[in-house]
């Protein structure tokens, strides 16, 4: 049905833009790409991948949830996202990132993981095991957006990056140098609970696209990629936002013209980009050696 | 420079504490303290392990009220004043993958606790900016990190990474610096190094100095006046008056001798090893026989 790659670039891309589904994707995917970066950086950075990895899995049985009962799946991926960031947040000891606490948190972070994954079981089955449904839950759709779609996620986004841009400074301190910031007065313990609410809300909104799996790919890989390249947070932020919006709307097009699924093609390119920036570092630092 | 209103006489005490005891769970871990500490001062706080030494900066950064007698911080109580105490906790170390350069983590010291991000390009037309850049690298060139400050910190080795948290100590311009044994876990010639720079700091920027040190060699000649605190007492004076036998043996109760080696280092031979109240990190380092200020 689509036609096939042409590449006669601007021709493919007013051919692709005419599709208002892809339009839409778009638009997400931007949204999405922008969210799930500031968000991730943080989350990189505070090494609270496991957390947003758990909180993103606790979606799967949420979506599954409220289809089984009726409900829309978004409501499912807000309450248990947001539920589950508030167990590991208020049962996680001390700011949850201090020495020792996040051992704590770890295996705390496991235990709400595995419910999570056997609940999802249990709706699943409840609801008779339509496959379809399970294979949007864990690895999305990026192309079935609505109007209304774009609209909460674009509300969504903007409350989540206002309140990151107001914690903004107090959140890094409170992440790198969690017993400073507390004498200067942050609230580190505060603040671990609102981030991984924010984290939460982020990965529910995300994962409506990418699905429980993969909402990982937009909020870890451009982060990670980042993260090897540069130390300036301002920069990092920069690259981050980049290369997740870069890396969101060359996978929409490439899953248009190749008839791939969204998910694999999107975090096959941030894959790409993370192995690319590692590489390079590497071959930097082995280059500097030899020079020294 | 104050807003609070109170006289600040350029020789009024930084710190008083008198009589001061504490207690953790119910339980007394030190009392009878007496000390006065002026501008430009270095003072040590002495002490077997687990005597609760970490618990006197709480103290004086407010996380906790004394048991009895009284403390004064910049003539307020303690907790009152944050903006102008310096805070180095005890040692820790940025883990080598953390990407963040040590000259935002200096920079977090000036800014880190206010809301908001900074804006992009504000350096063009903000002048607090410019002066707050200027600061920060002021800072870093007095502790002499400029050379590593825009390497991430994680791959700084332990001692550039003190110097560094110094700067971020310092960078507001404190009138007190609480240092929780920043020698600790250094080698000998960055211990060395560090005590000299902190003596400096204290004498050329008038900024008061209580150090929790294990052991008080690396500073014993920069040193104004030590407390020394064993479990149930505490004594404080003059280094020379206070590391003796015989104020010791008094303390401890026992009888407990000090020797000086050749070099001048001072080695307290015979006193016994407090009861280890937290897990401490250092407890196995040394026997139950002697505490040895190396």
């Amino acid at each position: 049905m689509n036609p096939g790659f042409t590449w006669n670039i601007i021709t493919d891309v007013q051919w692709m833009w005419s599709v208002p589904s892809m339009v839409n994707a778009f638009r997400a995917g931007f949204a999405v790409a922008l969210l799930a970066g500031v968000v991730g950086w943080f989350m990189v950075l505070r090494r609270q991948s496991f957390a947003g990895h758990s909180i993103a899995v606790t979606g799967f049985p949420g979506a599954a949830a409220a289809v089984y009962l009726g409900l829309s799946a978004t409501l499912g991926y807000f309450g248990f996202c947001i539920g589950s960031a508030l167990v590991i947040a208020l049962l996680s000891r001390g700011s949850g990132t201090g020495v020792g606490e996040r051992a704590h948190s770890s295996a705390l972070i496991a235990v709400v993981q595995a419910f999570a994954l056997a609940l999802g079981a249990v709706f699943l089955s409840l609801y008779g095991g339509f496959l379809n449904s399970t294979s949007a839950f864990l690895f999305g759709n990026f192309l079935g957006i609505t109007h209304e779609d774009v609209l909460t996620l674009i509300v969504v986004s903007l409350v989540v990056l206002l309140i990151m841009a107001a914690l903004g400074r107090r959140l890094l301190f409170a992440s790198i140098d969690p017993a400073v910031a507390a004498a200067r007065g942050v609230p580190a313990r505060a603040l671990n609970i609102l981030f991984l609410v924010l984290l939460g809300a982020t990965v529910a909104e995300v994962s409506k696209f990418t699905g429980s799996l993969l909402v990982f790919a937009l909020l870890v890989m451009p982060a990670a990629t980042a993260q090897v390249l540069t130390a300036r947070p301002a920069l990092g932020l920069l690259i981050t936002v980049t290369l997740g919006v870069l890396v969101t709307w060359l996978g929409l097009a490439w899953a248009f013209f190749g008839n791939q699924a969204t998910g694999f093609t999107i975090t096959s390119l941030a894959f790409g980009c993370y192995v690319l920036a590692y590489a390079a570092k590497s071959a930097r630092r082995s280059f500097a050696l030899k020079a020294a | 420079m104050t807003s609070t209103g109170h006289t600040t006489d350029a020789d009024a005490p930084v710190l008083t504490l008198h009589d001061a005891a504490v207690a953790v769970g119910g339980r007394r871990l030190w009392s009878g303290v007496d000390l006065t500490v002026r501008p430009g001062e270095f003072v040590a706080v002495l002490g077997p392990n687990g005597v609760g030494k970490s618990t006197m900066i709480k103290v004086l950064l407010g996380a906790l009220p004394v048991a009895a007698g009284s403390v004064s911080v910049l003539g307020q109580r303690p907790g009152a004043v944050g903006e102008e105490i310096g805070y180095l906790p005890q040692r820790r170390n940025f883990d080598g993958s953390l990407r963040i350069r040590g000259v935002d983590v200096v920079r977090l010291g000036l800014d880190g606790d206010r809301w908001g991000v900074p804006l992009p390009f504000s350096r063009r037309f903000s002048a607090a900016r410019r002066a707050a850049d200027e600061r920060v690298r002021e800072v870093i060139e007095l502790v002499g990190a400029s050379a590593y400050a825009h390497r991430p910190i994680g791959e700084c080795s332990g001692g550039e990474q003190q110097r560094l948290l110094i700067a971020q100590a310092l960078v507001r311009k404190p009138r007190l610096l609480l240092l929780d044994e920043p020698l600790d876990s250094l080698d000998l010639p960055n211990q060395a190094g560090i005590a000299a720079l902190i003596h400096r700091i204290c004498r050329q920027e008038g900024v008061a100095v209580v150090m929790v040190a294990h052991d008080v060699n690396p500073i014993l000649s920069y040193l104004d006046r030590v407390v020394y605190i064993v479990s149930g007492g505490a004594a404080s004076g003059p280094a020379a008056e206070v590391i003796t036998t015989e104020t010791l043996t008094r303390l401890y109760g026992t009888p407990v001798e000090v020797l000086r080696a050749a070099d001048g280092r001072l080695v307290v031979v015979g006193g016994p090893e407090a009861p280890a109240l937290h897990s401490d990190r250092h407890d196995d380092r040394h026997g139950d026989r002697h505490e040895v200020l190396r």
